[in-house]
C-alpha cells in the first residue's frame, strides 16, 4: 500500500503548489487591479488613516485634519466654513471633494512628488505618513469683508479681490455658501442630509459663482472697447460719439436704447469720456460698429477672454464673447450684452491688468506648498500671462476710471484712497424686462499706485424685485468696503 | 536492548536506543509559542493597545496549555512525530492572535456605532482550545493501540451517519445558522457534529477497505479493462458514502460532501492501488456536478460567483470580491499585523480566515501557513508508510488527506482557484467543533506515528528449523 499513499503525498504536494500558484496570481499579478479597485473600501480608509495636510491663508488655518477614535482616523474641519468655501472645497468620503481639497489632493494627501524625500523616511522611520501643507494667497480680511459684505444684504453674488502686480488672489467669495463641514462629517446621516439640502438649495450653493460660473458682463465691457479704441490710436478721450438716447441697430429696425432712455448729456455728441461715464449704450455701439469686430475681439482675447485651460490650481469656466456673425450683433455685443459672458474672477483679470500697467499676470491662490513639518517645498513666482494693453493706454483708462468713480454716487467711499472703477448692469434671462438685472462693480485702488483689484457680481441685482437696481447703487459699496479691507485702512 | 551480550557472535548487534524526538518537540513549542506571543505583540502595537507583561503572560500560558499536551504525549506515545504538534500549536496559536484582532476590529466599530461590546470570541476560542487539548489527551489516553478502534469500525460508521444527519432532522431553530442546516445549538453553545462525523466515517471507511480489500483487488468482473467487485462487496461502503454526500448536499453543506467524496475515492485507491478507482470516482463527481448544476439554484449562483464575482458585486459576488480585495491589498509583504482591514471582509475569522491572513501577513506569510500546513500532512502520510498494519496506513492517510483536502477547498475557495464552499481552515478558523474534531484526529495521528516509530519488542530469535524440516507456509504479499 506504500506506493499509492507516496503518490497521494504528491498530490498534496501537488495541490499545495497549485494554491501557492493561484495566490501568487492573486496577491501579485492582480493586486494592483484589486488594491485600486474604487469599491475596496481600504483605499478610501487608508487616505483617512493618513493625516491630511492643512490648508491655510496668512496665519490662519482653514482647513485641517484631527484625530478621532472612530474608523475613520482623521476628521476634516474648516474653520469659517461657509466664508472660505468657494476657495477651500470640501473633502467628503462619500462626495468625493472640490476646490483646493481637489486641485491640490496630491499634495494634501501626501503622495505629490514634491514630498517624496519626507515619504521615504516616513517608510524608514515607521512614523506615520501625512500629507504636505497648501498655504494660500488669501487675505483673511478681505475675504472676510467681501463675505460679510454680500451675506449682510443676503445677496446672491460673488467678489473677486486680486493683486495686480502678482495675480494673487486676496478674495475668493461666493453667496450663498455652504458649511463644508457637513460634508466631511463622519456620521453618514448627516452627510447624506447636508448634501441633498446642499443640492436642492435655491439660490444653488455648491457652485462656486467666482470662476464656475459666467455673467453677462454689462456695461463694464466697455472697458474693453476704450482699450481697444484708444489703442487703435483713432480715438482719445476726447473723441466726439453720438450723445443720442437711442439708435437703430446697424442693418435691423431695432432699436437700442441707453439706460433709463436718457440723452448722453445735453449736446448732439458726447467725449468718449463723458460716454464712458455716462455709460451710454448708444455711443458704444456707434465706437464698435466703427472699429469693427476683429479689434474688438482681439482686444478681448488679449485681456485673457476665451482662454480655456486658465488653472487657480481649479479649473476656470471660460470666458467668451461670442459669436458676433453682423454688426448689430457686435454693437449688442460692445455694451456686454447678448452672448458675452464673463466669469466674476476674468473681470477682475481685466482691470487687475489696467492696474498693472497693461500687463496680465496669472492669477493663482497657492502662493506655497510645504512640507509635513512647514518647510517650504515651492513657492508660486508671479507669472506674466501678457500684454494686455500698451502703458500709456492703461493710464488713459486709469484717468477715465478715477473719472467714473468720482461721479458715481453710493454709499462706502475712503476718504484719501482714490479708486478708480466701472459699474455694470446686466440684462439677462428670456424676458430682460421683468427680471432685475445683474449688477457688477470692477474697480481699483488707490489709482496712482493699485494694490488691489476687485471684481462685484451681485446676482439679479441682490434684490429679485429691485427691477432699477443698477451697479452703483448695488454693487460699488460691496466693492469700496473690499478695496478699504484690502488697503488696511480700517485695521 | 539491555543485554550485555558482546558485540561480537551471531545474534544482529542490539540497535542504540531510537531516539523519541521527544526533546526537539519541547524546542519547537517554545519556538511556537515564541512566534505566537511575537505576533500578539505586533497586533497590539499597530492596534495601538499598551504593551503590558500581560502579554508575557498570554505567551507562558500558551506554552502551559501545549507543555501539557506535550506531557501527554511523553506519557502515551513517546515515539510520536516530533513536528506534528509544534505544527497544530503553530496555526492554533496564529489562529487565536488573529481572532483577537479581529476582535479588537469589531469593538471599534461597536464603539463607534454606540453598540454594545460585542463578545470577544478569543476567549471562546481559548475555552475550545482547552477542550480540544483535553479531547486529545483523553483519545491518546484510551486508545492505546490504534488497531483496536478498527473493532468498533461499523459503531462508528453508524454514529457518524446519525450524528451527520441529526441537525437535518432537529428543527431548524435550533439547527440552522445563515441557512445551512449544520448545527446543534443548545443555550447559545453550537457544535457541528459533522466535523466528529468526518473523524468517525474515515474509520469506518479505512476498516470496512482493510476488510475486504482483498476481494475488491481479485473477484469481480473485468468491464472495460478494469475489474469491477461484486455489488454485494461494496454494499456498505457505497451505502455509507452515497448516504453522507446525499445527507450533506441536503443540508446544502457543499464543502463537506466535497470532502467525503475525495476522502473515500483516495482511501479505495490506496486500499486497492488501482487507478481505476480513481477514474470511475472523478466520472461520477463530473457526472454529480452537472446533476447539481441542473437541479439546485444555490450551486448555479456559486458557480456563477466564481466566474465573475464581480459581475453581482452587491450581493453574492461580496464575500468572495471582499476576500479578493483583502488578498490583492496585503500583497507579497502584506499590510502587517494589526495594520490591514481584514475586518471589512464577511466571517473574516471563520470561512475567510485565509483572506485575513493573506492580507496582514502577504503571500510570504500565507506560504509559511502552507508549508506548516505541509509538513503536518506529510509527517502523517509518513507515518501512514511507515506503521506496519493496514488499517493504520489507511486511517493516517484518511487523517491526513482530510486535512489536505480540506486545506485546498478552503484556501482554493478563498482565492478563487475554485467554487467557494463553507469549510473552516483546520486550527485556524474560529469554530469550537472543528477545532475540538481536528484535537481528535491529530492524537489519533500521533497514535499512529507513535506505532510506526516505536521500536518493535525484542523477541528471542526463534532456532531455525532444519532446511529439510521446513514446512511450506503461505506468505503475505508484501504491501
Amino acid at each position: 500500500m506504500n506506493t499509492p499513499v507516496r503518490r497521494v503525498a504528491i498530490a498534496v504536494m501537488a495541490m499545495v503548489l497549485l494554491l501557492m500558484g493561484n495566490l501568487t496570481y492573486v496577491q501579485v499579478v492582480q493586486a494592483g487591479d484589486y488594491r485600486s479597485d474604487p469599491r475596496n473600501q481600504r483605499v478610501l480608509l487608508a487616505e483617512y488613516s493618513r493625516k491630511r495636510g492643512q490648508i491655510g491663508a496668512e496665519g490662519q488655518i482653514l482647513a485641517s485634519s484631527t484625530e478621532t477614535d472612530d474608523r475613520l482616523r482623521y476628521l476634516r474641519q474648516y474653520s469659517d466654513g461657509p466664508m472660505y468655501a468657494p476657495v477651500t472645497g470640501y473633502y467628503s468620503i462619500t462626495y468625493s471633494s472640490s476646490g483646493i481639497e481637489r486641485a491640490a489632493d496630491a499634495v494634501l494627501n501626501g503622495s505629490d512628488d514634491r514630498l517624496f524625500a519626507r515619504r521615504l523616511s516616513d517608510l524608514i522611520t515607521g512614523r506615520d505618513p501625512s500629507g504636505g501643507n497648501v498655504l494660500l494667497t488669501i487675505d483673511p480680511a478681505v475675504q472676510r469683508a467681501a463675505y460679510e459684505q454680500l451675506t449682510e444684504r443676503g445677496y446672491t453674488g460673488s467678489v473677486v479681490a486680486l493683486r495686480p502686480q502678482t495675480g494673487e488672489i486676496l478674495a475668493m467669495v461666493s453667496t450663498p455658501s455652504y458649511d463644508p463641514n457637513k460634508l466631511a462629517s463622519h456620521d453618514a446621516d448627516e452627510r447624506m442630509a447636508a448634501w441633498q439640502q446642499f443640492n436642492e438649495a435655491d439660490p444653488p450653493v455648491l457652485p462656486n459663482r467666482a470662476i464656475s460660473e459666467t455673467y453677462p458682463p454689462g456695461s463694464t465691457f466697455k472697458l474693453i472697447d476704450v482699450a481697444a479704441a484708444l489703442a487703435s490710436g483713432r480715438y482719445t478721450p476726447d473723441s466726439q460719439l453720438t450723445a443720442a438716447s437711442a439708435i437703430t441697430l446697424q442693418g435691423t429696425n431695432t432699436q437700442l436704447g441707453n439706460f433709463n432712455g436718457n440723452a448722453c448729456g445735453t449736446g448732439e455728441t458726447a467725449s468718449l469720456r463723458d460716454a464712458l461715464q455716462r455709460s451710454c449704450n448708444t455711443a458704444f455701439a456707434q465706437l464698435s460698429a466703427e472699429l469693427g469686430e476683429q479689434v474688438i475681439r482681439q482686444q478681448a482675447e488679449a485681456f485673457g477672454i476665451g482662454t480655456s485651460d486658465l488653472r487657480v490650481p481649479m479649473p476656470v469656466a471660460t470666458s467668451t464673447i461670442g459669436a458676433i456673425p453682423d454688426t448689430a450683433a457686435l454693437q449688442q455685443s460692445s455694451i456686454g450684452q447678448r452672448d458675452v459672458a464673463l466669469t466674476p474672477l476674468q473681470n477682475a483679470m481685466v482691470v487687475a491688468a489696467i492696474a498693472n500697467g497693461g500687463v496680465m499676470m496669472q492669477p493663482h491662490l497657492i502662493s506655497q506648498v510645504q512640507s509635513q513639518d512647514l518647510q517650504p517645498v515651492e513657492t508660486t513666482n508671479p507669472d506674466r500671462m501678457g500684454q494686455a494693453v500698451d502703458a500709456s493706454v492703461a493710464r488713459t483708462l486709469t484717468e477715465l476710471m478715477v473719472n467714473n468713480e468720482n461721479s458715481y454716487s453710493g454709499s462706502g467711499k475712503i476718504t484719501g484712497v482714490q479708486i478708480a472703477a466701472k459699474t455694470g448692469t446686466a440684462e439677462h434671462g428670456a424676458n430682460p424686462q421683468s427680471v432685475a438685472p445683474h449688477v457688477w462693480y470692477v474697480a481699483f485702488a488707490p489709482a496712482d499706485d493699485p494694490q488691489v483689484a476687485v471684481a462685484v457680481l451681485v446676482e439679479s441685482g441682490g434684490d429679485r424685485n429691485n427691477l432699477a437696481a443698477t451697479g452703483g447703487t448695488v454693487a460699488a459699496p460691496i466693492g469700496r468696503a473690499v478695496i478699504r479691507a484690502a488697503l488696511g485702512t480700517d485695521r | 536492548m539491555s543485554s550485555p551480550e558482546p558485540r561480537t557472535g551471531s545474534p544482529p548487534p542490539a540497535p542504540a536506543p531510537l531516539p523519541t524526538g521527544r526533546g526537539i518537540e519541547l524546542v519547537l513549542l517554545a519556538f511556537a509559542a515564541v512566534l505566537v506571543t511575537g505576533a500578539l505583540a505586533l497586533v497590539e502595537a499597530n492596534q495601538e493597545q499598551e504593551l503590558t507583561q500581560a502579554l508575557l503572560w498570554v505567551g507562558l500560558a500558551y506554552l502551559a496549555l501545549f507543555t501539557i499536551a506535550h506531557l501527554a504525549v511523553r506519557r502515551f506515545a513517546p515515539y510520536a512525530d516530533p513536528l506534528i504538534l509544534p505544527c497544530v500549536a503553530l496555526l492554533n496559536g496564529l489562529g487565536l492572535v488573529m481572532i483577537h484582532r479581529l476582535d479588537l476590529a469589531r469593538v471599534e466599530r461597536a464603539l463607534a456605532a454606540g453598540r454594545d461590546t460585542p463578545v470577544e470570541l478569543v476567549a471562546r476560542q481559548v475555552a475550545w482550545t482547552a477542550i480540544g487539548l483535553a479531547l486529545f489527551v483523553a483519545v491518546m489516553w484510551v486508545v492505546r493501540d490504534h488497531r483496536t478502534i478498527a473493532r468498533y469500525a461499523y459503531t462508528a460508521g453508524f454514529s457518524g451517519l446519525v450524528l451527520l444527519a441529526l441537525p437535518g432532522l432537529l428543527p431548524s431553530s435550533i439547527s440552522e445558522v445563515n441557512g445551512a442546516k449544520l448545527w446543534i445549538r443548545i443555550g447559545g453553545v453550537g457544535i457541528q457534529p459533522g466535523e466528529f462525523a468526518k473523524i468517525l466515517l474515515i474509520v469506518f471507511f479505512a476498516a470496512f477497505l482493510v476488510q475486504k480489500r482483498d476481494l475488491f483487488s481479485t473477484a469481480g468482473r473485468r468491464f472495460l479493462g478494469m475489474e469491477l467487485p461484486r455489488a454485494r462487496d461494496l454494499a456498505p461502503l457505497v451505502v455509507a458514502w452515497g448516504l453522507s454526500v446525499g445527507v450533506l448536499v441536503l443540508e446544502r453543506d457543499l464543502g463537506t460532501s466535497l470532502l467525503f467524496f475525495g476522502i473515500v475515492l483516495v482511501l479505495l485507491y490506496v486500499a486497492t492501488e488501482r487507478v481505476s478507482w480513481l477514474l470511475i470516482g472523478l466520472t461520477f463527481f463530473l457526472g454529480g456536478c452537472l446533476i447539481a448544476y441542473q437541479l439546485f439554484g444555490h450551486v448555479r449562483v456559486r458557480v456563477q460567483v466564481w466566474i465573475d464575482p464581480f459581475s453581482d458585486f452587491e450581493n453574492t459576488g461580496f464575500q468572495i470580491a471582499q476576500a479578493l480585495f483583502g488578498l490583492g491589498t496585503g500583497g507579497v509583504g502584506g499590510t502587517g499585523l494589526g495594520a490591514g482591514r481584514p475586518d471589512l471582509v464577511p466571517y473574516a475569522e471563520s470561512d475567510f480566515m485565509l483572506s485575513s491572513l493573506g492580507e496582514e501577513l502577504g503571500l510570504i506569510g500565507l506560504a509559511a501557513i502552507l508549508i506548516i500546513y505541509l509538513v503536518l500532512i506529510t509527517r502523517g502520510l509518513r507515518s501512514a508508510l511507515a506503521v506496519r498494519d493496514s488499517f493504520g496506513k489507511l486511517l493516517a492517510t484518511g487523517l491526513a488527506f482530510t486535512l489536505a483536502l480540506q486545506v485546498f477547498i478552503v484556501i482554493g475557495g478563498a482565492s478563487k482557484l475554485i467554487p467557494l464552499t463553507g469549510l473552516t481552515l483546520p486550527f485556524l478558523s474560529y469554530g469550537g467543533s472543528s477545532l475540538v474534531a481536528n484535537y481528535a484526529l491529530v492524537a489519533m495521528l500521533l497514535r499512529i506515528s507513535n506505532a510506526a516509530r516505536a521500536p518493535l519488542p525484542r523477541r528471542p530469535p526463534a532456532p531455525l528449523p532444519p532446511i529439510a524440516e521446513a514446512g511450506t507456509e503461505l506468505v503475505e504479499r508484501p504491501s
